[in-house]
Formats: structure tokens, sequence, C-alpha cells
């Protein structure tokens, strides 16, 4: 009986060791926090009708940001925690962590900066600003899009469930290595629990990438030729094009996982003629084009970054295309680089090993059309460019390091080992985090309303850039002294003073972090004064800028119409047109998306404990629930151009006035002084006279 | 106005310095420690070494003119340079798209071309030819977490020890038992290699200076990982033969019963040494999961 209602899960499951104590603490605290603000808020209609339930892919966008912002702070925690495990436990010491718990949470920083947070804010990133720069109002399909957030959404929520219950996250690395993830050497819910994580998550990237896929092709502004499109699109179609090509296989890899530990298969298991072997290709079939949807939006990114801030357009953006174009199609043809060491024969080896060298070729030739693009420019020091300029230094030596590793003879040495782990978050965090940070920054005047504080923005950029080579330089060397990754103890003493460094190293960029949070909260408090009242504030050359900041619901008043590249600054040469104001077909917002994902995390969490009367019902609900939203045929609506006039008119009159309200002259960047000081003073006055007030 | 220019240059000056300090420090932590890929005392991890060292070279050629003139271009043409000719309408020619791709392309056959042919020569499965000396061959279990080593020549096996005669090309013929996939792994003889269940897979190395290293797993698997290490010795010939001599001396056999007792999983295991192998044993192992018995579980 007790099996039928709730399956294998049972008493101990419940969180009773320290970290699952302060998981399930910090989980819960936030979740009720939230709750109690929200409803002394009296916010719950409005969170549900304007943001919970919305297609706006900018309130999609910005929801992104804000969950892989709060994962960016889970993993980078878990990033401490593995440092200072392995800064502490070398000969007699073994440190403060079991080898199982230190196991769990390596496996949980990969999964969780990958899945969770890198695709997190590729996708917010592609939400935002894509039908912006091609003249779009919404998306080719806005249900598939909350869906697909909604179905991400549910895949942190699993990533984390195990803190409630369960007690155990997976300790086999972040790809759950076939046989290791067998039930043979893995019994426990820790890798079921990741399955369903990336399974639910998958689903959602699988569904995102088709409709941007559908956006770029089918919905860009008359007149904008695939020619035309700024560099940042194009960047977000290669990689939503990889991610349609390879997502599926993961799903699929992931489901044959499943049946091999929840029915007893034996497609990847020693015994019974698996082949393990079998599962490394496959993962790394989707694994290796994985990085490249991390990336190429990046790309994108620092392109349209360099272009702005040199005040010149990018130079060869032929190159630049085909470069992007390469990178994505030799991404599907060099998988095999990641397991030169499984054995097979040198004719393979050095095949694959030759595609992968061939992809530095298209790389090297988007940096070197940056690099002409800064030649005789006007060039402006922006956080967004410091980030690209960091960049390039960082990821040039990643590039380097790649290619060494592309020659099998030298990977045998390097594979599996701390160079390796240090090449690809040179990669990851050199190429995509700060790629994303940059067009965060260059961005975040359209999604706010206000430009972040440039100063307190410098301190955090350097920080990241001392504290990464801090933590990774230290990292090569070790893998050249011989040390694998994934020791929870080591023997070698004079391996230590470089685990040291390399804690100090992630604690840097721990500082660089926060900074960026105050440096958020320093731009809110002086929002009125940073206010970008012209929707233009960097003189930009796309789309996106020919709109008010932040972006109206609909986008555009008037859909431009398009006949060159950086199609805003060639209207801006020309003299805008004048504005005609039409009926607006908007889609409505709608909560289908929240249900199915609901009911999605439901059946994984069935899944998870073997409780099948909750596996065929969330099933049987999401069934019914796709088939009630394809009978909702009142899906949109119409603005009316009056309406249309009247929005705009009344934004313009307040743009005004605030515009009249800035005073450029006196006005003065908050510093790191300034802003502790201003911080005092609210949280006392809040304490004293007992009452909010906002900033 | 003036001011708020040099005290940000000052600071960027002051980060640019602590960068650069960073690296000195790193550099001179690094005085007196055994890098170990770089202090090669094996023929394959040499010629490894050679070919890391070989593609640095060549992709520094490139990268330090590339950077630099990245680096070079961005500040001289900041905005607040007076003296900076610049011309931001310009369009720039089919040499420039030219050049983009020619210049990778040109490295790329370079790399390529000391790749392929090292990728043949060093390739694991390749025997050592060496100067009259017959190959030793030790059969190597993975087991969950310890290694095993068997010497069916001598007819001796050890647990997380090994020891080779310099000089003498050595045949490891890696499988596992009862675990997941491993990788076996001694950096200063040479690459590693996965050890899985049903199948050999064949590294040579040839150690090329007596000393004792170390080796161990490279590929996670399972809780017992960070223990499974041995020690490799490399000896002379004839310390070699002594060793071997040694351990015939001892009692300890390794049976079935004292195999079954080392595949229950173990941390942290020691060293221990077995005088006769039963034969076949190592075989046996490797064809137990090649039965597709589908009792299995």
């Amino acid at each position: 009986m007790k099996e039928l209602l709730i399956g294998k899960l049972n008493w101990q499951a419940l969180p009773h060791e320290w970290f699952t104590l302060g998981g399930a603490a910090a989980l819960l605290g936030l979740g009720l926090f939230l709750i109690i603000l929200i409803t002394r808020l009296k916010r719950w209609k409005w969170l549900w009708k304007e943001w919970l339930t919305t297609v706006d892919p900018k309130k999609i966008g910005i929801m992104y940001f804000i969950v892989a912002g709060f994962m960016l702070l889970r993993g980078g925690l878990d990033a401490i925690m593995i440092w200072l495990q392995q800064a502490l436990s070398s000969g007699a010491s073994h440190g403060y962590l079991s080898s199982d718990h230190f196991q769990q949470i390596f496996t949980a920083h990969g999964n969780i900066m990958v899945f969770f947070v890198a695709m997190g804010f590729v996708f917010g990133l592609i939400n935002f600003i894509v039908p912006l720069q091609i003249g779009a109002r919404d998306l080719a399909s806005p249900f598939l899009n909350t869906l697909g957030f909604w179905l991400y959404v549910g895949g942190v929520l699993m990533v984390n469930m195990f803190f409630l219950l369960g007690g155990k996250y997976a300790a086999t690395g972040w790809l759950a290595v076939a046989p290791l993830s067998s039930t043979q050497f893995s019994p426990g819910v820790g890798v079921d629990y990741m399955i369903w994580a990336l399974q639910i998550s998958g689903v959602g990237t699988t569904l995102g990438a088709i409709n941007f896929i559908m956006t770029i092709l089918k919905m860009r502004a008359p007149g904008m030729k695939l020619k035309h499109i700024p560099l940042f699109t194009w960047g977000s179609l290669c990689s939503m094009i990889m991610a349609v090509t390879v997502f599926p296989l993961l799903t699929a890899t992931l489901f044959l996982l499943f049946l091999d530990r929840y029915a007893g298969m034996h497609f990847f298991t020693t015994t019974g003629g698996g082949n393990a072997m079998m599962y490394t290709n496959l993962i790394w079939m989707w694994g290796h084009p994985e990085v490249y949807v991390l990336i190429l939006p990046s790309f994108g990114v620092f392109s349209e970054v360099v272009s702005v801030f040199s005040r010149k357009r990018i130079s060869s953006y032929t190159s630049a295309v085909l470069g992007m174009i390469g990178v994505s199609t030799l991404a599907l043809s060099v998988w095999l680089h990641h397991f030169f060491t499984m054995g097979a024969g040198a004719d393979v080896n050095a095949f694959f090993g030759l595609m992968t060298m061939i992809i530095a070729v298209p790389t090297t030739v988007l940096v070197l059309t940056w690099i002409a693009t800064l030649y005789k420019g006007r060039i402006r020091f922006t956080t967004p460019m410091l980030w690209f300029l960091g960049f390039v230094g960082t990821f040039a030596v990643g590039g380097m390091t790649g290619v060494i590793l592309a020659q099998p003879p030298a990977d045998f040495q390097l594979h599996n080992s701390l160079f390796l782990v240090a090449h690809f978050h040179t990669m990851v965090i050199g190429g995509v985090l700060w790629g994303i940070f940059a067009g965060l920054t260059y961005w975040f005047p359209k999604i706010a309303g206000f430009r972040l504080n440039e100063r307190i923005g410098r301190y955090a950029f350097w920080c990241w850039l001392i504290g990464f080579w801090m933590a990774f330089g230290p990292l090569y060397i070790l893998g050249l002294m011989g040390a694998t990754r994934r020791l929870d103890h080591y023997t070698n003493s004079s391996w230590q003073p470089f685990f040291i460094v390399a804690l100090l190293g992630g604690l840097v960029i721990m500082a660089g972090v926060v900074l960026q949070i105050v440096q958020i909260i320093a731009s809110f408090m002086q929002r009125r004064q940073l206010a970008d009242t012209t929707g233009d504030p960097w003189d930009g050359r796309t789309l996106e800028w020919s709109t008010p900041s932040p972006a109206p619901f609909y986008n555009f008043a008037t859909i431009p119409k398009v006949a060159t590249r950086d199609a805003f600054w060639e209207a801006k040469q020309l003299g805008l047109p004048e504005r005609k104001y039409e009926d607006i077909h908007m889609p409505r917002n709608t909560a289908s998306g929240i249900y199915i994902a609901a009911l999605a995390f439901l059946a994984g969490f069935g899944f998870v404990w073997h409780i099948t009367w909750l596996i065929v019902a969330a099933m049987l609900g999401i069934v019914v629930c796709v088939i009630a939203r394809t009978f909702n045929e009142d899906t949109e609506y119409v603005l009316p151009a009056q309406e249309v006039e009247k929005l705009e008119h009344e934004r313009a009159q307040k743009a005004l006035a605030r515009h009249q309200d800035i005073h450029t002259d006196t006005f003065e960047e908050m510093g790191l002084r300034e802003f502790v000081r201003v911080a005092i003073k609210w949280v006392l006055d809040v304490i004293r006279n007992k009452r909010w007030r906002t900033l | 106005m003036a001011a708020k220019k040099t005290k940000r240059r000052v600071q960027v000056k002051g980060f640019l310095l602590l960068f650069v300090a960073v690296i000195v420090a790193l550099a001179a932590l690094l005085r007196g420690k055994d890098v170990a890929l770089f202090n090669a005392k094996g023929v394959i991890a040499q010629k490894e070494s050679h070919l890391m060292i070989f593609t640095v070279v060549v992709l520094l050629v490139i990268a330090v003119p590339t950077l630099m003139l990245l680096y070079f271009f961005a500040w001289k043409y900041r905005e607040s340079n007076p003296k900076a000719r610049r011309a931001t309408e310009t369009q720039h020619g089919k040499f420039l798209a030219f050049s983009v791709w020619a210049i990778p392309g040109i490295v790329l056959l370079v790399l390529a071309s000391s790749m392929i042919p090292a990728t043949h020569e060093l390739d694991p499965h390749k025997a050592i030819a060496a100067s009259g000396k017959p190959p030793l061959t030790i059969q190597v279990i993975a087991m969950r977490w310890k290694w095993l080593f068997i010497y069916p020549q001598q007819d001796i096996a050890t647990v997380n020890y090994v020891q080779v005669p310099v000089g003498t090309p050595v045949q490891f013929e890696l499988t596992a038992d009862d675990a997941p996939m491993n990788s076996f792994w001694i950096p200063h003889w040479g690459g590693q290699l996965y050890a899985m269940t049903g199948m050999v897979n064949q590294l040579n190395l040839m150690a090329t200076t007596a000393g004792d290293y170390s080796g161990g797993a490279a590929e996670i698997n399972g809780e017992g990982f960070a223990g499974m290490k041995f020690t490799a010795r490399a000896s002379l010939d004839q310390d070699f033969d002594q060793w071997v001599l040694g351990i015939r001396q001892s009692s300890d056999v390794l049976d079935s019963a004292q195999y079954n007792k080392l595949l229950t999983p173990s941390q942290n295991n020691p060293a221990a040494v077995y005088s006769g192998v039963q034969s076949d044993l190592y075989n046996t192992v490797v064809m137990k999961y090649g039965s597709h018995d589908h009792m299995g579980h």
C-alpha cells in the first residue's frame, strides 16, 4: 500500500545531513521570504497576470536572467566548496568533505553552470534582443516560448530537489558517464534527479530553439534579408540550429539511460551485452556542439559591442557570418576528441584531431574581424568593451590550449587532468559568461530603462579578470604536474600551494560577483540620473536602439522598413521616417505553459521515486492541457492604432520631462564608498522608522 | 574632468600591475617543483612533451602578434586620442577577407602536418621498438578501487604497485572487472588509456630513468577514486630480476578465492604482492563480460 502511494519515498529521504539541511533551509527560506513579501505588497495578482503568464519575450527574458542569476550564485558556492576542499585536503588532512559529498558537489556544479546558468542567460538574451533586432513584435509561437521557459524552471527545481527529498545528488560527473551512472555503481536517486532535471529542461530547449529559428527566418521586418541581420542574431540563429540538431540526441540518450535504471534494461551496462562506450559517444555527440550552442551568441554579442563602441561597421561581415556557420557545422564532427583515450585507432583519432583543429580557423577569423573593426575606429572604453578586451586575451589562451588538446598524443597526457578543467573553464567563463556580461551591460538600458554604473562595473570586471587567472592559472600548472581532475584528496604536497592560490582566486571572483550585485543596486539608486531617455544611449547601429528604453510591450509602434545592414544607423544618417500608426495584433497571456511544466515536473518526480499513479496522472494532465490549448482560438487581441498613438505620446511626454530633469554636467556616478554610506543610512532609516522606503 | 581621467588611468595601471603580479607569482611558485609532463622519464612522455612544446611555439608565433595588434589598436584608436587618423566609414576590401582566412589556414596546415604522423607514431597500441629487448607484458585489471598487475611471464602479481626494468618496452594490457570505466595513467612515462570491462586495451610505454613515479586513475569511477593510486618504479634490469625473485619467495598466491576478495570494493588499498597466479585468470576476467549473459543484472 505504501509502495503504491509514495513509491520508494521514505523517512530517510528527508534532509538530515548538514548540507541537505542547509540547502533545504535556504530553499524553503527563500520561498517563504518571497511569499511573505508578495503577500504583504499585495502583488500576487500582478505577478500572475503581468509576469508568470506573460508571453512577452522581453519579460520572459528578464525572468530567465533572474533564475540564471540565482543559479550562478548557487553554482558559484559549489565552486568555492570544491576549491576549499582541494586547498585543505593534502597529505594527512582529508579536508572537510567526504569523497561522496565532494563528488556530488562537482557534479551539481557542472550541471547547474551549463544547463541552468549559461543556457538560462543565453536564452534570456536571445528572448530579449533577437525580436528587437529583427524588427518583430513577438515570436513565431509565443506559447512555445513560455512553455520552454517554465520547463527550464522545472529543471531548476528538479536539480535542487534532492536537498528536500532524497539527500543525494548524482556523484558521476556532469555527464553521468556510463557505466558509473548505472544502478550497479550508482544506486539511489541522485542520477535520477539529474536525468529528469535535464530531460525536462532539455525539451524546453528544443522547443525554444525551434521557435527562435522560425522567428528569425519568418518574422523579420520587411526588406530585411538574411544578409542584413545583425551578428548577434546570426550567432543566435547558428546556436539555435545546432540546439535543434543535438538536443533531441541528449533526450534520447538520457531516455535510454533512464530505461537502464528504471526498467533494468542493458543499453549501457557492463553486463547483459550493454555497451558503455556507446553512451560516451552519444553524450558527446550532443555535448560538444552544446559548448558551441553557448558560445555563438556570445560571439554575436562581442561583434555588436566592438562595432558600436568603435563607431564602425563590422569589418568583413561575410567572413564573420561564414565563421559562425563554419563553427556550428564543424562542431558536429569533433565529438570523439573527448575520448581519444578510449583506445580508438590512430586513423580515427587523427581524423577527429584534424576536425577539431579546423574549428580553430573560423574562430580565429572572428577574432581577426574584430581586430580589423577596431582599426581606425573611435573607441570608447565602456564596460562592455572592457569585457571584450579581457575576453580576447583569455579566449586566445583557451583556444591555444584547445589546439594542444586536439592533438591526440598530447591529449593522452592532458585528458582528465586539471589542465583540461582549466581549458574549458577558460572557454566557458572567458568566452560564454563574459560575453553574457558584456551583452547584459550593453543592453541593460533597453531592459531596465537606465544605464549601469560604469565605475563599479569596471571594478567588477577587474575582479573577474584577475580572479579568473588566479583561480585557473594554477589549474593549468597542476595539470602539467600530473594532477587529475575531481580529486577530493591528494598525497603530493607540492601541489597544495597551487590549490590555495586557486581558492583565493575563487574568492576574488566572488568579490566580482558581489560588486556586480552592488553595481545593479547602485544603478537603481541613481536610475533617474542614469535614465536612457532617447532609447539610443550608445549611438547604436541596429534596430533595437530605435525603440524607446525600456522597450514597450509591442516593441515597435511602427514596423521599420529595412534595406541595409546596420539598419538603424543608416536610418539615422538619412533621417528617421515619419510614423504612421496602425492596429497591432498581440498574443494573449496564457497559463498553459506553467500548468504543463508543473505537470512535467510532477511526472519527473514520480519517475525518480517510482510513484506510478503520479506518473500516469501527470502525463494524462499534460495531454489534456495540450489539447485544451489547441482548442483555444482566442489567443490574440488587437491594440487599436489610436491606443498605440496615445501610448507613444504619453511615453514621449514622460521621456521629455525626465530628460529635462537630468543634469549631466553635475552628475557623478556613485562609487563604492558613496554606495556603502547611502546603504547604511538606508538600513538605519528602515530600522528607526520601521518603514520601507524605496532607495 | 582631467583629474577624473588621470585617476582612471592610475587605476587601470594598478589593475594591470596586479594582473602581471599574479602571473609572476605563479611562475615563482613553480621553482623547484616537479612538472611531470615536462620532466619525462619515459620515451612516450618525452615525445608527447615535444609535440606539446612544438605546438605552443607555432601557436605563439601567430597569437602574440595578433594580440599585440589588438591591444595596440584599442589603445591607439581610443576616442580621447586626438592624433589618431580615423576612417570609420571605410569598407575593408577583399584582401582583408582573404587574409583572415589565410593566416589561420596556414597555421592549421603546419600543425596538422606534424599532428597526423605523431598520432600514428604515438598510437598507444603500437609496440615500441627497442634494440634487442623483448617486451615485458603486464596485465592490468582495474577494480573498485585498486589496480591489479599480473606479470604472466614472471607468474607474479601485485596490487597498487608496478615495477619495470629501465629501457625495456612494456606492454600494459588494460581491462577492468566489476568496475566503471577507468583510465590508467603514469604521467612521467606517457599518456593514459581507458580500462574497460570485457575488453583489452593495449598501452605501450618504456621507462628511461630509474626512480619511483606515481600513477593512478584519471577517470571518475566512484567513491574510492582519489585513493586509487599506485607507485610505478623503474629499476635496472638486475634490480628488477631481484625483485621478481623476492616475490617468488612469498607464500601468497593469487587464486580465485584471493581474487574474489580483491573484487570486494575497498578504498586506499596498500600495495600487495603474490607469487603465482591462477592460470588463465586474466582471460577469464576479460571473457566474463563477452558471454552476453542475459541473466546479468
